[in-house]
């Protein structure tokens, strides 16, 4: 999945997690994480983020989380819901969102 | 026999509440993808939901999901996703007629055969929130095997009656002609929500109403009124203590391989037995009334 516009998904509320995305410039894929928890939590994000990020093939594109102690279900939702928004996508793989 | 006394609201955009909303341990809980969710968070919600159905922490309760209507863009992909996610029950919003259940319960069987959930597993409630929707009550209740219970939904029905609600006596037909649809399709019945959370005399006012005219129980938007509701459906002490009697005399009837059941002289039939069953499942469920 190819992202091709800036999106935003999540809020800034306790428990939840704001989820921006945007188009690479040099197809990397740039993951920026900052988290209340990130001392205790930091790398269980990272690896859910990028579970997230390979299931929807996404390669490239700039991602930055800003986490308020998020459960993992809802970190998945929010990832997925702004790499959907960024990529255009109304289609919906459950394969891929599982 | 499931308990159904409280059916918590969860706004489904609401990532907090998700997280945290099993805690409060209401009989079952109620993700919302319809009205407590603006257009714009539509799709944010559906994962949100998705995903929180497939977490631990809801394996132990009941859950169940309002989708929208199956005739906006958002109902059919709600329930592609709850169906999938394996939700307990789905919530049909402005059920009309018979014919709203049979199209939700084709698609789901369609849903369930595309992912490999067993057949007839998900099963479904439907909300009336309308003059149609109480006039077909009983053929709504009746309209699928996977139904759990029908709901009435007051404000769209204040609405529709071009009424407001009141002291209950506009609500008052609707609750009976639901109550009786559900009672005779053998499923449950479940009465409006209380949106006035800091009327605590008011809520429980209305939850005797409702509890002596015998619906199961009630929707609830605020966990504040789950120990509240609790409360008012658990039976007092005389009440267990009768229950336990009726149900040692049917044991002991059914020891001694007699027909008919006697406590103190007089003759106790089945339907007694099973109101003694559900006292006791209240009883042990929150205790005696304080």
């Amino acid at each position: 999945m190819k992202i091709i516009k800036q999106a935003i998904a999540g809020t800034l509320e306790s428990s939840d997690l704001m989820v921006k995305v945007a188009p690479s410039d040099n197809d990397s894929l740039d993951l920026v994480i900052s988290s209340e928890v990130i001392k205790q939590f930091g790398q269980q994000i990272r690896l859910v983020v990028l579970d997230t990020l390979a299931k929807l093939d996404v390669s490239a594109g700039s991602v930055i989380i800003e986490d308020k102690g998020a459960l993992d279900c809802a970190i998945r939702a929010r990832v997925q819901t702004a790499v959907l928004r960024g990529a255009g996508s109304d289609e919906l793989n459950w394969e891929q969102l599982s | 026999m499931k308990l159904r006394r409280s059916m918590l609201f969860l706004p489904g955009a609401n990532a907090a509440m998700l997280s945290t909303a099993f805690v409060y341990k209401p009989d079952s809980i109620m993700f919302d993808l319809e009205d407590a969710v603006s257009l714009r968070e539509k799709d944010s919600a559906r994962l949100l939901v998705f995903h929180a159905l497939r977490h631990p922490v809801y394996r132990e309760i009941e859950t169940v999901v309002r989708i929208n209507p199956l005739n906006t863009p958002f109902g059919l992909k709600d329930l592609e996703a709850v169906v999938r996610a394996g939700v307990d029950v789905v919530r049909l919003p402005k059920t009309d007629c018979a014919a709203d259940v049979h199209e939700l319960e084709a698609q789901v069987e369609r849903i369930e055969r595309a992912c490999g959930r067993e057949i007839g597993s998900t099963q479904l409630m439907a909300a009336i929130e309308s003059a149609s929707g109480v006039v077909n009550a009983l053929a709504i209740a009746t309209a699928s095997k996977r139904l759990i219970g029908i709901a009435l939904a007051g404000f769209d029905y204040c609405v529709d009656m071009q009424t407001e609600r009141g002291d209950g006596s506009e609500l008052f037909y609707a609750r009976c002609a639901v109550l009786h649809a559900a009672r005779a399709a053998g499923i449950d019945a479940f009465d409006v929500v209380f949106s006035d959370v800091n009327d605590e005399a008011g809520f429980l006012r209305e939850v005797e109403l409702i509890r002596r005219l015998g619906f199961n129980g009630k929707s609830l938007i605020n966990p504040r009124q789950i120990e509240l509701l609790h409360n008012a459906y658990a039976p007092s002490e005389e009440d267990v203590d009768y229950a336990r009697r009726v149900i040692a005399a049917a044991e002991a009837a059914e020891r001694s391989g007699l027909g008919v059941i006697a406590l103190n002289g007089k003759m106790i039939d089945a339907p007694i037995v099973n109101q003694a069953q559900r006292t006791l499942q209240r009883a042990l469920a929150s205790g005696t009334r304080q």
